[in-house]
């Protein structure tokens, strides 16, 4: 077995990669629950790709075809559903893990220098993760697939000049149709997951030449290494002490998704929509078109910002903002402490500010804007507009704000001073 | 600090404000009496089924050989519930063309196999006791919880005909209480000058079932709409209770090797 591995090192530097990558990583001892995210979201990516893989084997990309073979992968193929409700729950449980790790970067300030290419590689993984749902949900070809695609490639054509050309460009027709359906379909399975596992690839590299943040935000590099072992006193090697952690992690995560798969699958309408048992039907548009759960804030944005110049384009650029924007973090941020835990109450108040805009224009991206009803009309300025869509609006300009005016309230911020070593 | 924790509370208080804003016009569905481990009340179901639904609605992803999930053995299937075709892994079509269908209703008979996972059971129960007799409608039936709905009340020789009651309120939460009252299907409905409707069906003809009866037949039919929609379903919730209780002894066996390991590091 050694004199194997001493072939092949000295032909593929195979004990370095995985020393360099995990074996001999050197992470900080402090990780709390919320470092937890970034091994679940890996655990995720090959879940799907896998269950993609056999899904691929019976799905047939055809639009008379491609609802009804769905249909016969939940009957007909062995274990089929396991399968399928495995990808549907995996789809919904990668954005909540996506999220969390994000929230986490957030938290501990884990984009700042020197990690700024980690986070850029993985907003980067999070626009993929998003092309790859949206592509993904049009193919079992229900009435949500068909129109929640029609919305967002609609989006595309409210750009100025050219957007009428782009829509027909991405379509492949002047509607949805099999044309569409074939290419998400390439796109779905090929394109996209193999720039996504190129990226993360890249995210990982970036992570473990800088080393990891920590909830202190102490640097574990700076500090003098043991002359014996070679570690820094507040670093630990990733192998065993977070596989070992990272598998009970994985369980936990399993049991959860588990609960969700075998007893609620569809998660009330949230995880698949009812209207999904419908097949596509080009001349019959739902009352109520929703997109999935983890588009809805940007939705709710969209639906919140009023046309103007006859053009709804000022929507699509607000929503393209608020995603776009999280590439900017490592420059906006120009606090002198990294974690939360040293932060004063001005970051404090303003990330609570962006978590509870995210989580209530998640909610009004789901339901109807006339779910508040009106304000009455002898309101000034307010009287008889959609309460849903001022509230929209509102929060829509808290979450910018908490962005655009981060270099002023991260430096007047009271922080405390940092710590040498970790808190455990 | 001060000013945005306002900010904040502001906005949180702007939110639960709105949120309880008054609802308009709702149906207050009964929920479907039905057992999805009851086999004997899935075959009955899959009996009505295809006597009464499989002539003009489809279940184009359901085979007939399926129903030997419900304990019906393959020789019954063949001799008693086959009508449409002669093959048994064959799926449950129907001669109508959607064309046809089009021409005939206004709108073709949407196909059931998944009907049950778009609307729901408790709907569809509702809506098959919904049905009640409207001389100004095309069929002569007209429907609480589908209003103007283009199908006929298919199953009138078993139910009978029902008439609807109206009764107005002049407040909200009269109306409310009074529909509960109806203790069935009931629909509160908006009307002028701020006053409610309760609006239900009663019997006005009898049918050959009593209303006991017929909502026992309706049960049934939507307990097997239900089984058709995800045939895998009990299969799932079972093997869930597996995989759970696995995942639990894995935890416990993993967990105690990382306390043991992060002993060196503590």
């Amino acid at each position: 077995m050694t004199k194997l591995l001493r072939w092949i090192d000295d032909r593929f530097p195979l004990t370095a990669l995985w020393e360099s990558q995990w074996g001999k990583y050197i992470a900080p001892k402090n990780f709390n629950f919320w470092y937890y995210f970034g091994s679940l979201a890996a655990f995720v990516l090959v879940l799907q790709i896998v269950t993609g893989i056999f899904l691929t084997m019976n799905y047939k990309p055809d639009s008379v075809k491609a609802f009804e073979s769905v249909e016969y992968i939940m009957r007909d193929v062995e274990w089929g559903w396991l399968i399928r409700y495995m990808h549907s729950t995996g789809a919904s449980m990668f954005f909540i893990v996506v999220y969390l790790h994000m929230l986490r970067g957030l938290m501990y300030g884990s984009y700042r220098k020197p990690r700024e290419l980690t986070w850029i590689f993985g907003v980067l993984i999070y626009l993929c993760l998003m092309a790859e749902a949206f592509f993904g949900y049009l193919l079992p070809w229900g009435q949500m697939s068909y129109w929640g695609a029609q919305v967002i490639v609609n989006l595309f054509s409210t750009v100025p000049f050219f957007g009428e050309g782009l829509g027909v460009w991405i379509r492949g027709d002047y509607t949805i149709s099999d044309i569409t359906l074939n290419r998400f379909f390439a796109f779905h399975v090929a394109a996209v997951p193999l720039v996504l596992i190129a990226i993360v690839a890249a995210h990982l590299m970036a992570l473990h030449e800088t080393g990891s943040n920590n909830p202190d935000g102490v640097e574990i590099k700076k500090q003098p290494k043991d002359p014996v072992t070679g570690l820094p006193p507040d670093g630990i090697y990733s192998h065993p002490y977070y596989t070992i952690k990272d598998i009970v992690g994985v369980i936990v995560f399993c049991a959860i998704f588990s609960v969700i798969m075998f007893f609620v699958p569809d998660m009330w309408g949230y995880f698949i929509e009812s209207n999904n048992f419908i097949p596509a039907d080009p001349l019959k548009t739902p009352e109520h078109i929703a997109p999935v759960w983890y588009f809805t804030p940007y939705y709710a944005m969209l639906r919140a910002v009023p046309s103007f110049l006859g053009s709804q384009f000022w929507g699509v650029l607000v929503m393209a903002v608020a995603v776009l924007i999280f590439f900017f973090m490592p420059w906006l941020d120009r606090g002198p402490v990294k974690s939360i835990r040293y932060r004063g109450a001005l970051y404090k108040s303003w990330l609570a500010a962006f978590v509870i805009s995210f989580l209530i224009l998640g909610y009004l991206g789901v339901v109807p804007v006339t779910v508040w009803g009106q304000f009455p009309e002898n309101i000034p300025i307010l009287g008889g507009a959609d309460r849903a869509t001022v509230v929209a609006r509102f929060f829509t300009v808290v979450y910018l704000l908490f962005f655009m005016l981060m270099p002023w309230y991260t430096k007047w911020d009271k922080t405390k001073p940092e710590p040498d070593r970790v808190r455990m | 600090m001060k000013r945005y924790a306002r900010i904040v509370a502001v906005a949180l208080l702007v939110v639960s404000g709105v949120a309880c804003a008054v609802e308009t016009g709702e149906v207050r569905l009964v929920p479907a009496p039905v057992n999805r481990l009851d086999d004997e009340s899935l075959q009955r179901g899959a009996r009505n089924f295809v006597n009464y639904c499989l002539n003009c609605h489809s279940a184009r992803y359901m085979r007939y050989n399926r129903l030997t999930d419900l304990g019906i053995d393959i020789s019954m299937i063949q001799d008693n519930l086959m009508f449409a075709t002669d093959k048994v892994g064959n799926a449950m079509t129907v001669a109508m063309t959607p064309i046809q269908g089009k021409a005939w209703f206004g709108t073709p008979p949407p196909d059931l196999t998944v009907e049950a996972r778009v609307r729901g059971r408790d709907w569809i129960y509702n809506y098959l006791i919904g049905f009640y007799r409207d001389e100004k409608t095309a069929t002569g039936w007209n429907n609480i919880v589908f209003p103007n709905v283009s199908m006929p009340h298919v199953l009138w020789e078993l139910s009978g005909s029902n008439k609807l009651v109206e009764t107005d309120f002049d407040d909200h939460e009269r109306a409310e209480a009074a529909a509960i009252a109806v203790k069935s299907l009931a629909l509160v409905e908006p009307k002028p000058g701020n006053k409610w409707a309760v609006l239900s069906v009663a019997p006005d003809v009898p049918g050959q079932m009593t209303r006991i009866q017929y909502e026992a037949f309706v049960a049934d039919l939507v307990n097997y709409l239900d089984y058709m929609a995800e045939p895998a379903r009990n299969t799932r919730i079972h093997v869930g209770m597996f995989v759970l209780l696995f995942l639990g002894l894995l935890f416990a066996f993993a967990y105690w090797t990382k306390r043991e390991y992060w002993k060196d590091v503590h």
